[in-house]
């Protein structure tokens, strides 16, 4: 597989299915994984690097679960490469910062990302449409169970798996979901619910996981503690504080509904209206009115648009995935202009 | 309640500092907590908050200075630690163990694993392993009743803890 098979191809994580895939937009969860005896990245020689490389991929060929996998060596690629690695939420934006020894594997659906040479020697990754943390959990443990046969992992039995960063030790497991909540920052209650998310030792953060900022009322919520806990108690707690933001985001677009319908229905075919006519537009903008259409695709108030289409329109209008599709590299004010053609011919399209 | 620094608006974050077993409340309105929360992710990266945790642990503890203990493995020092927030490779663990487990105690709540570990994916538990999971399950319920302020059987769970510990030092030395 290239970098270009990707790009017409829609990652598993973006079907805009499984469960509550109204407000859940994906699942995913992460396993931090280190070599015994081999220094961290960050403290490792250029030859160990390499040995870490080699060792991880040669493991990583024998896991059934990764057999049609692809890996790309960062140091081969170039920035906007990277970057559209990163815009498919493939890898992390800190992967693209000095990538000597530095690798992502990569599977055909698109649901499973490795990164080598990361924070840690191993970034294991697996994303799930919708509500899905179990599904991702057991899919995971499956091919860690397949690696840690063929590699030495640096582990305690009071520590757990040793990390880099004493923030991963234990389980090393980060489990996120991300959210669309319209609702709640529409009803200004977002910033109570962020409030108590933070309360309970949750992160939330951006599209772009750490460091970003949310945009689009998007946020991906993930736990802070990795150690302690068992994985499944770990999901079970994600599970449960995520359950109460569904219910909490359904209750307000229940009440936008039945009392301020009209103003709702405006905002939304409003959106809609820019995004099909609109000659110049920025990526931020996109977002936003994209965030809307999806929000009126949920309520039924837009039907002719699918949740595929407004969820894969979120990834191609990205900055990096525009140039892949001109074959060009573009100014900003150019990239505006491609962006709204290409808004208009994929929503004018599934309109007629 | 209102809110601790500007005085006018009700109080509705409500943060707990420990400090050498002080507690100190903070009551604060959403905006004032916001302006905290802003300025600190201003003052501190990742990598500064760790390090001054790991500070706050050597003054906590009184002992000499931690800096200069090296991991043979790697050649990390407790300083570089403190410099760049990052351990060298697995053998720091070992070699920095009694400043870690309160750091990671500070950072998780707790600092015994419990959950996976690399050979269950090999070989069936070994008995010894199931021993420390016992120990471990001992610790999960202990946290979970502290969560729920249950109080009683914390103190129950805590002393079985303590029972348990004591027998394994003595196998230990046996």
């Amino acid at each position: 597989m290239q970098i270009e098979d990707l790009i017409n191809h829609t990652s598993e994580w973006l079907k805009g299915t499984g469960p509550h895939s109204d407000v859940v937009i994906s699942s995913r969860i992460r396993l931090a994984r280190n070599l015994n005896k081999f220094p961290f990245p960050h403290w490792a020689s250029k030859v160990q690097l390499n040995a870490i490389l080699d060792k991880c991929s040669q493991a990583m060929g024998k896991v059934d679960l990764l057999k049609d996998a692809t890996l790309f060596v960062l140091a081969d690629l170039d920035s906007i490469d990277k970057q559209f690695l990163v815009e498919r939420h493939l890898m992390s934006i800190e992967h693209t910062q000095k990538t000597e020894q530095k690798a992502v594997l990569v599977n055909n659906e698109e649901n499973i990302a490795v990164m080598v040479n990361e924070e840690d020697h191993l970034r294991i990754q697996l994303m799930q449409s919708g509500f899905n943390l179990f599904e991702a959990w057991e899919i995971i443990n499956t091919i860690d169970d397949a690696l840690a046969k063929l590699l030495d992992y640096a582990y305690l039995d009071d520590f757990g798996y040793l990390t880099a960063c004493p923030t991963n030790t234990g389980t090393g497991m980060r489990g996120s979901v991300m959210l669309h909540l319209p609702a709640l920052v529409m009803s200004r209650q977002i910033e109570r619910v962020l409030a108590a998310i933070a309360k309970l030792s949750f992160t939330t953060r951006g599209l772009y996981g750490e460091g970003t900022q949310a945009s689009g009322n998007f946020f991906q919520i993930s736990n802070q503690v990795s150690l302690g806990h068992s994985e499944t108690e770990i999901i079970e707690n994600i599970n449960g504080l995520i359950r109460q933001i569904i219910e909490q985001e359904s209750q307000a677009r229940e009440i936008m509904l039945t009392k301020s319908r009209e103003i709702l229905e405006d905002r939304i075919n409003r959106s809609l209206g820019i995004l099909k006519s609109a000659r110049i537009i920025t990526s931020q903008e996109t977002i936003e009115l994209l965030s809307m259409v999806r929000l009126g695709s949920d309520l039924g108030m837009v039907k002719d648009i699918d949740r595929r289409t407004i969820n894969e329109l979120f990834i191609i209008t990205q900055p990096a995935h525009l140039q892949k599709l001109e074959h060009n590299k573009l100014s900003s004010d150019q990239r505006d202009l491609k962006r709204a053609a290409l808004i208009r011919k994929k929503l004018n399209l599934t309109n007629t | 309640m209102l809110c601790d620094i500007c005085g006018k608006n009700p109080a509705t974050v409500h943060l707990t500092e420990i400090i050498d077993e002080q507690m100190n409340e903070l009551h604060l309105c959403e905006e004032c907590a916001r302006h905290k929360s802003a300025a600190m992710e201003q003052q501190f990266g990742l990598s500064e908050l760790l390090a001054g945790m790991a500070d706050f642990e050597k003054h906590s503890n009184k002992e000499e200075e931690p800096v200069t203990v090296k991991c043979p493995a790697c050649g990390l020092t407790y300083a570089d630690f403190k410099k760049v927030g990052r351990l060298g490779c697995g053998n720091c663990y070992e070699v920095f163990r009694k400043y870690l487990a309160p750091l990671l105690k500070r950072i998780h709540g707790s600092s015994q694993h419990i959950g996976k570990n690399p050979s269950s994916s090999k070989i069936a538990v070994k008995p010894s392993l199931k021993k420390k999971t016992g120990l471990a399950e001992l610790k999960s319920q202990l946290q979970k009743a502290v969560a729920n302020e249950a109080f009683e059987e914390a103190a129950r769970l805590r002393d079985q803890i303590k029972e348990w510990e004591a027998r394994e030092q003595k196998k230990d030395k046996e």
